[in-house]
């Protein structure tokens, strides 16, 4: 005897699928019309509530099945992991071949508790806790990078560093006469904010031509080398960092080191080199510039003479003034390629990691240039020079 | 019984600037076909896999997609021909800022309107179907190089593409992960019905899987049709022959 229950499911769902129970324990899916996941599909839950504890079987009719993509795989992938849970036998002869064998791939590997990620959120006080640690463990990783450097100096000066000089003549091309522009337009504009800074306070004590004094020993002491270093560190920092970085994912870096030549002396030292050598003469550069916008604003806008200016900066103007702003460009370009190497060197093996170099090059590296403006600012202070 | 041409290349060459990479290529695949683009490094496999796709724009002739001409409709209309192409890159080409699942379930997410849990069933599935169940929290850098082939095939059957094109799905697999690729590449087809399009200068995988082919010659820069890999290795064109037994015939 056999007792068929039927159960239509709700609305459209009706017209896709049907169960039925052929048997005490059977119970018989049938799949028809077309089952796309462009239109809305029967929800598990329909052959899900027919899975009581009385069946024990469970067997499909596809023979009015139309078209069908993921949306009925998917669908009989969950059911077929429903059944397995409650120990439900699955007969899969009804279905067409296609899906049995589709069926049988995606189950063929089982998840392995290895490939299974946990507790990737962690708590509020362990993420503290991991930055911090991340925070000092990132200080040997610089002290190991600057002996590795100084390493390499040595190497030079004793004629066995192997470089080729033609890298470090492109790096003094890119890092020097292509900055020019734009260090122009800003050493222009701060030596003209200078000049404005000065007239304000000078005017009240009437001491307008100090202007001269005042643009002239601090571009060429401090604000030239300041905001060269921050314009290379933008500028060629990233650059540098993007550079190593992206070797460093074409593992050319490990090539490098393979073949026994060191990556520091062959990718880091030509721009450790370059950047000394030419932010030093973009600073005297920078300075230049920010007098002459001096001149222009205390000539047209204060009416300070020309000869008058000029005779002042001349007067204001001392070598050793020249000295500090040359040696603070010198630092500030070791800086600046050394933050862009480092970021660089230690970059991970993807595109998202060479952007998060390049960004770290340019943080560390104003960050540093920082640093010793201000020491060197108060050891020249003290040595009185 | 002649079969339904689902892809239908006419006169097509390809050019960069002056230099001509291959010229006049006609040739069909037929529904259910595994079509095999085969020649030598630098005869232009990969870039008439990127005339095919959409990616660059041939110097003449036509790509039809059951007999609509791809290059000569508007870009709607292109786009919804691309929906219908599933394409695996050399090396995946997963994007590296996504773990997995989200690779698999960007072209979902974007292209079909679907609640999040059943994306997340279908991404699960497909990452299943490729032997990669579980893995959909990981990143491609956390992958070795065959299980970043089989992400990027399982991205590439996200929206249940019509047809699949492959670009060198065994270069860089040890034999025994690109048997496992090519049984998946077969199995695919078998069950999904779906046309596949392999790019491939592997021997043993051309003639494992390959069901019909051409051969794009570097020399003379134009195709050599060949039909089945495994009769073009017995009595194709002698150039054929050539490359198939690497060089010994």
């Amino acid at each position: 005897m056999t007792t068929a229950s039927e159960l239509l499911a709700a609305g459209e769902a009706g017209q896709k699928l049907a169960t039925h129970r052929v048997d005490e324990d059977c119970l018989l899916v049938v799949l028809s019309g077309r089952w796309c996941l462009d239109q809305a599909l029967p929800s598990r839950e329909l052959v899900e509530r027919e899975l009581s504890a009385v069946v024990r079987r469970l067997t499909f009719d596809a023979t009015a099945l139309g078209a069908w993509d993921s949306g009925l795989l998917t669908f009989l992938a969950g059911v077929l992991k429903r059944c397995s849970a409650l120990g439900i036998e699955v007969d899969q002869d009804g279905l067409p071949r296609g899906i049995r064998r589709l069926l049988a791939m995606a189950f063929a590997v089982h998840e392995t508790d290895v490939a299974r990620r946990s507790g990737r959120e962690a708590n509020l006080l362990a993420r503290v806790g991991t930055a911090t640690t991340k925070l000092f463990q990132g200080a040997p990783a610089m002290l190991r990078f600057l002996g590795e450097i100084t390493l390499s100096f040595l190497r030079l000066l004793a004629g066995r560093a192997r470089f080729r000089a033609s890298d470090m003549w492109l790096e003094v091309e890119q890092v020097g006469p292509r900055a020019l522009p734009i260090v122009s337009v800003i050493s222009f504009l701060v030596g003209l904010i200078l000049a404005y800074l000065g007239a304000d306070q000078l005017r009240l004590v009437g001491a307008q031509i100090f202007i001269a004094d005042l643009v002239a020993i601090g571009m060429v002491r401090e604000v030239g080398a300041l905001m060269t270093g921050i314009i290379i560190a933008g500028r060629t920092g990233a650059a540098f960092a993007a550079q190593l970085g992206t070797m460093q994912v074409n593992e050319e870096i490990d090539a490098f080191r393979t073949l026994g030549i060191s990556p520091i002396d062959f990718l880091v030292l030509p721009r450790m080199l370059a950047l000394m050598l030419m932010v030093p003469l973009l600073t005297l550069y920078s300075g230049f510039v920010g007098m002459l916008a001096g001149l222009l604003v205390s000539v047209y806008i204060f009416d300070i003479s020309f000869f008058e200016y000029y005779h002042e900066t001349l007067r204001a103007l001392e070598l050793k003034h020249f000295w500090v702003g040359l040696s603070k460009g010198t630092v500030y370009g070791a800086m600046v390629a050394f933050a862009g190497c480092l970021r660089g060197m230690q970059c991970g093996r993807s595109a998202e990691a060479v952007g998060e170099a390049a960004t770290s090059a340019v943080v560390t590296g104003i960050l540093l240039i920082t640093i010793a403006a201000s020491v060197m600012t108060i050891v020249y202070y003290q040595l009185e020079i | 019984m002649t079969k339904e041409a689902h892809i239908e290349v006419v006169g097509l060459s390809m050019a960069y600037g002056d230099f001509v990479v291959q010229r006049d290529l006609t040739f069909k695949v037929n529904k259910g076909d595994i079509f095999v683009i085969m020649g030598g490094n630098g005869c232009g496999k990969t870039t008439l896999m990127r005339a095919l796709t959409g990616l660059q724009r041939p110097a003449s002739g036509t790509v039809r997609y059951d007999g609509e001409d791809f290059w000569s409709v508007a870009p709607e209309d292109q786009d919804r021909m691309k929906r219908r192409l599933g394409i695996m890159f050399q090396g995946g080409a997963l994007w590296s800022s996504l773990t997995l699942a989200e690779n698999v379930a960007l072209p979902l997410t974007e292209y079909a309107d679907l609640p999040s849990p059943r994306v997340a069933e279908i991404v699960s599935f497909k990452l299943a179907l490729v032997g990669l169940a579980g893995f959909g929290d990981f990143y491609p850098s956390e992958l070795s190089g065959g299980m970043k082939k089989r992400a990027g095939l399982a991205r590439a059957m996200a929206l249940d593409p019509d047809i699949l094109i492959i670009d060198e799905p065994s270069s860089g697999l040890d034999p025994l992960t690109a048997r496992r690729l090519d049984d998946l590449i077969l199995e695919l087809r078998d069950s999904l019905g779906a046309t596949i399009v392999v790019i491939s200068h592997d021997l043993a995988s051309i003639l494992a899987i390959g069901s019909d082919s051409i051969y794009l010659d570097a020399d003379t820069h134009t195709m050599i049709a060949t039909g089945n890999p495994q009769h073009a290795l017995q009595a194709g064109d002698p150039k054929v022959r050539h490359f198939l037994n690497r060089g010994t015939a």
